[in-house]
């Protein structure tokens, strides 16, 4: 076609016009040699069915449509939650570029990371020679405060050894005596992206605090766990220990550096628990984690030191607020202010407004383990049922704890949990047993596509909707703000099966 | 206030020495060969290329599985290519790069699909050579109607001696015969995604074109052309496909973007290869020329005056039929053309621009913004080589400042020096030039809109570039309080 310069078309109507519709059938019957459309409507069809799901359900070694990413990505998110820190990746370098465009791609943000650029040769040699240039470089570049170091799955395969390496590194003079490279092996054929952040974490905060000597607080540490979230959900934890006058740290507080304004200047780094926090995080009274399997094993080393350690399972809704602020109470000794019971009472009021939408209504959940179950509890709470829940990268204790949840509530007696599956077993699901609406992250899309059902974004990545980053999911806020993204999904479908003039729009309601 | 030329390379110079200030002795030494102003009348652009990156920099750069099943494999619709090895490489790429295609995902297509082994530790151990046997007999019960499968290789592979050459083998044997391809394209071999392109492509070579004509009832014409080394990115390759088509050739393949296995197996037929990203593809089209004799000639499809040479440029391999096609065609869209032009032009006529971007594209989009009356002072390569940068030598003015695999440190001094009114780069560098106030297009994806090759493109292109210059948030930046 041409143009109308006045109104010019792109890709999302541009091959609608007749030219190019009648292109891409020439193409496809001359030049493809495809399968007859008879052919693949029958083949689309069966898919859809239960003899399908069981083959699909067999599966033992193919993984389609993931849920999940590799451990050095959770080590990146930690780091970059540190003042002046820029995250260093031992290994091969794409996988940096990959990294970066991950998250870049998210948070609509500069993510700036580092690689040692190990090639062939250091394949066969080691990668000693990369960490030693790698690490000048880096400090002599970007002057950070702190290097946190990971590796590739090639740097873990060949066995290279961090520590050695980094102190021949020191011993060269690529950073001072005394500069912070802190490190973790973060192999990508082990767990996933949330292993990552666990690894890197606990990394970091040892590096700190290893051989030191503990005088205890008041204070309390605060971690969030690998979080799409993450710019509005500390913030909003932030307010929350304000009201309550807690003094805290965040550990790995990368809400800044993820929402830097648009002022004329780039700042590689801003924000980020300062590394001074980061040592005297040592002397805390508890930890707190948002994430329970986000941070099993730095809590289990903090714990070590001598402090408490309290684990949530990324906390939505009234209950699950109810409960972290009572744990920050009873922890603290601080009450609860008026405030925030107030904020309270107005959750329970806008559920008590809208719940008669949410009520009974079937959901689908995939997304990290934490994720699912905040999610789950939530929606049951509204009187929903939490249908499907699905963790790539959940395990069995985290079954068994999704089970408990279902156990706990009428709500949750025709509702099963899936460990380890991915999100082709959940298009089988969907297929099979439908459901209203379904929660996930970007991909689920594909799954809207193929099932038909509506898909509420809420986790990680979110690549094509703006700034919900920005808002918190987490306190008596953040679940309002899960409560308004469930509602006008559901209004919106409301409306979308009634707006046929003279067939069904006697429901086209103006006021529901 | 504009510079002369000279001083423009003085002031490229000055720059340069700043940047490399910041180095330590050897790596500023190393990085000082990768920097340079284009002199008018030499041969290259003065600088290294295609050498490994600097650890600890921050390169843009990729990796070989990226050029591979990011770039060349992955498009081709009717194949499975699974992601062999940890499930990162799969996830990251998973859909990322907008190659457009039509047909039922997951029935008969697979592009938008990640398929991985996603290695756990035992299979390190133990070697993955089993589990990817039992991955094929899974795809074939689950996705019968997949027409090939090829296998992209991530880090490990290479490095624990599986041999997954023996694997597809065998499979193919015992699917009779079906093709599966195994890909050696591990992310630590090579300098960047440009080795994973020449793997890839090698392997079409060895993996489909040596398997024999898979095809003998198709019937070629006088005016048969395959396209290659167009990724379809937003439709690219549909909007030149329909020019190729209106001037009277027969578009029998396209390379990679909206492909099938087919579609390569009869690409030896072709009467002439047109290459577009000569990057990623020359190595195919050379083959096809040494083997099969198929001429193959480089076109470049952004923006008017460059679509024009190139219909022309490809007319004159055929005959008068297609010649008068070709005439016919650029005098059907010169109006528009000139719409758009004359539309636009006066809004970015004299803005400035810098470029670094991948395969093509440093020199290729050139012509587009010059057609818009804008200039590009900058441009580098990710992954190019030295062949890229002579062929640079005919777009770039006199004085353009070239950067070779630029560090993030680099570009974001040059571009703070320079002021250019636009940079045109990828998703890693768009949000650091946006922060500083810096109007930005990601010139990899099109920044989500698209296409931008051919005559219905080049209008996209302009608008685009127009919504990025005169946005009028570049006019907030600064609190008031603060100006």
């Amino acid at each position: 076609m041409t143009q109308d310069v006045e109104n010019v078309v792109d890709h999302l109507n541009l091959f609608r016009s007749p030219e190019y519709k009648e292109m891409f059938a020439d193409k496809r019957k001359n030049f493809e040699f495809a399968h007859p459309d008879d052919k693949v409507e029958e083949m689309a069809e069966w898919t859809k069915g239960w003899e399908y799901r069981e083959l699909n359900f067999k599966r033992e070694a193919l993984t389609v449509n993931p849920a999940k990413a590799c451990q050095p990505l959770g080590a990146v998110f930690v780091a970059v939650g540190f003042e002046g820190t820029i995250p260093f990746v031992h290994g091969s370098q794409g996988c940096v570029a990959y990294y970066r465009s991950h998250f870049s791609r998210h948070f609509k943000e500069p993510s700036s990371c580092v690689s040692s650029s190990m090639t062939e040769d250091a394949a066969v040699f080691g990668g000693l020679n990369n960490m030693i240039d790698g690490l000048q470089n880096t400090h002599s570049m970007y002057k950070p405060k702190m290097i946190a170091v990971s590796t590739t799955c090639m740097a873990e395969v060949i066995g290279d050894d961090l520590n050695g390496f980094i102190s021949t590194a020191r011993e060269k003079g690529s950073v001072p005596a005394d500069f912070p490279v802190p490190y973790a092996h973060t192999p990508a054929f082990v767990g996933s992206h949330i292993t990552g952040y666990d690894n890197a974490l606990k990394g970091i905060v040892s590096y700190f605090w290893e051989g030191k000597e503990r005088t205890p607080t008041e204070k309390i540490n605060f971690i969030g766990g690998f979080d799409g979230y993450t710019v509005g959900n500390l913030r909003e934890v932030k307010r929350i220990f304000g009201l309550m006058g807690i003094e805290h740290t965040i550990l790995a507080d990368n809400s800044d550096v993820w929402d830097t304004p648009a002022d004329g200047e780039f700042r590689m780094y801003d924000g980020g628990t300062t590394l001074d926090d980061a040592k005297a995080a040592l002397n805390a009274k508890a930890t707190i984690s948002m994430q329970q399997y986000c941070t099993e094993k730095t809590l289990d080393y903090i714990a070590k030191t001598g402090q408490e350690t309290v684990a949530f399972n990324h906390p939505v809704g009234v209950a699950a607020t109810d409960k972290f602020l009572m744990e920050l109470a009873r922890i603290t000794g601080k009450p609860i202010p008026d405030a925030l019971t107030k904020e309270r009472g107005r959750l329970v009021d806008a559920i008590a407004d809208s719940s008669s939408h949410i009520h009974g209504k079937k959901f689908a959940i995939y997304g990290d383990p934490d994720l699912c179950y905040g999610l789950a509890s939530f929606l049951m709470e509204l009187g929903a049922e939490p249908t499907h829940v699905l963790s790539t990268n959940g395990g069995k204790e985290w079954e068994i704890k999704m089970q408990a949840l279902f156990d706990s509530s009428p709500f949750g007696k025709s509702c099963h949990v899936y460990p380890g599956k991915d999100l082709w077993h959940m298009r089988s699901l969907l297929n099979t047993e439908p459901v209203d609406f379904l929660i996930g992250n970007t991909y689920g899309k594909y799954l809207e596509r193929d099932t038909g059902t509506p898909l509420i974004r809420i986790g990680f990545p979110v690549f094509d909707r703006h700034h919900h980053h920005r808002y918190p999911v987490w306190g008596y806020q953040g679940a309002m703000n899960v409560l308004v993204w469930l509602l006008d999904k559901i209004f919106d479908e409301m409306d979308k099966n009634t707006i046929v003039p003279a067939k069904t729009d006697y429901s086209f309601d103006i006021i529901r | 206030m504009s510079l002369t030329v000279e001083q423009v390379k003085e002031r490229n110079q000055d720059l340069i020495k700043e940047v490399l200030e910041v180095y330590p002795d050897k790596t500023a030494k190393r990085r000082a060969k990768h920097l340079g102003t284009f002199e008018e009348g030499k041969s290259d652009c003065g600088v290294k290329s295609n050498v490994k990156s600097i650890p600890g920099v921050m390169t843009i750069r990729g990796c070989a599985y990226a050029g591979s099943k990011g770039v060349v494999w992955g498009p081709i619709k009717d194949m499975i290519h699974i992601s062999h090895g940890p499930v990162g490489c799969g996830q990251y790429s998973w859909a990322a790069r907008r190659n457009y295609y039509i047909g039922t995902t997951g029935v008969d297509s697979f592009v938008t699909m990640q398929f991985t082994s996603d290695f756990q530790e035992k299979d390190i151990v133990f070697g993955g050579d089993k589990k990817l046997e039992k991955i094929m007999d899974e795809i074939q019960v689950l996705f019968p109607l997949n027409k090939g499968i090829t296998v992209q290789s991530e880090c490990p592979i290479g490095l624990i001696g599986d041999d997954i050459e023996a694997v597809s083998k065998k499979k193919s044997k015992e699917y009779d015969g079906k093709t599966i391809v195994p890909v050696r394209c591990e992310g630590f071999r090579g300098v960047s995604q440009s080795l994973g392109h020449h793997i890839a492509n090698d392997t079409i070579r060895d993996w489909i074109f040596d398997k024999g004509d898979k095809h003998p009832e198709f019937v070629g014409t006088p005016y048969d052309v395959a396209i290659i080394g167009d990724y379809n990115i937003g439709g690219d390759a549909w909007a030149s496909r329909i020019l190729l088509e209106e001037m009277g050739l027969r578009v029998i393949a396209q390379w990679s973007g909206d492909g099938s296995i087919a579609e390569l197996e009869n690409s030896p037929k072709a009467k002439l290869n047109v290459l577009h990203c000569y990057r990623s593809m020359n190595y195919i089209s050379r083959h096809m020329e040494e083997k099969f004799g198929i001429p193959w000639v480089e076109y470049n499809f952004f923006g008017p005056s460059k679509i024009e040479a190139s219909l022309r440029e490809i007319a004159s391999h055929f005959d008068d039929k297609i010649k008068e096609g070709a005439e016919r065609v650029i005098a059907k869209y010169r109006k528009m053309m000139d719409a758009v032009i004359e539309k636009y032009k006066p809004r970015l006529a004299d803005k400035t621009v810098m470029l670094f971007v991948g395969g093509l594209r440093p020199r290729h989009v050139i012509g587009a913004y010059e057609d818009l009356g804008m200039n590009v002072v900058g441009t580098g390569y990710e992954f190019g080589h030295n062949d890229d940068y002579q062929r640079t030598t005919h777009y770039v003015k006199d004085g353009t400042l070239i950067y070779d695999d630029v560090t993030g440190y680099e570009f974001e001094k040059f571009v703070e020096k320079i002021q250019p009114d636009l940079v045109g780069s990828g998703i890693k560098e768009k949000y650091v030039f946006q922060k500083m106030g810096v109007p930005f297009r990601q010139m990899h994806s099109w920044d989500y809109s698209g296409p931008y090759h051919g005559y219905d493109g080049f209008a996209i292109f302009a608008r685009d570039m127009d919504m990025a210059i005169n946005n009028p948030v570049w006019g907030l930046t600064k609190a008031p309080w603060k100006k």
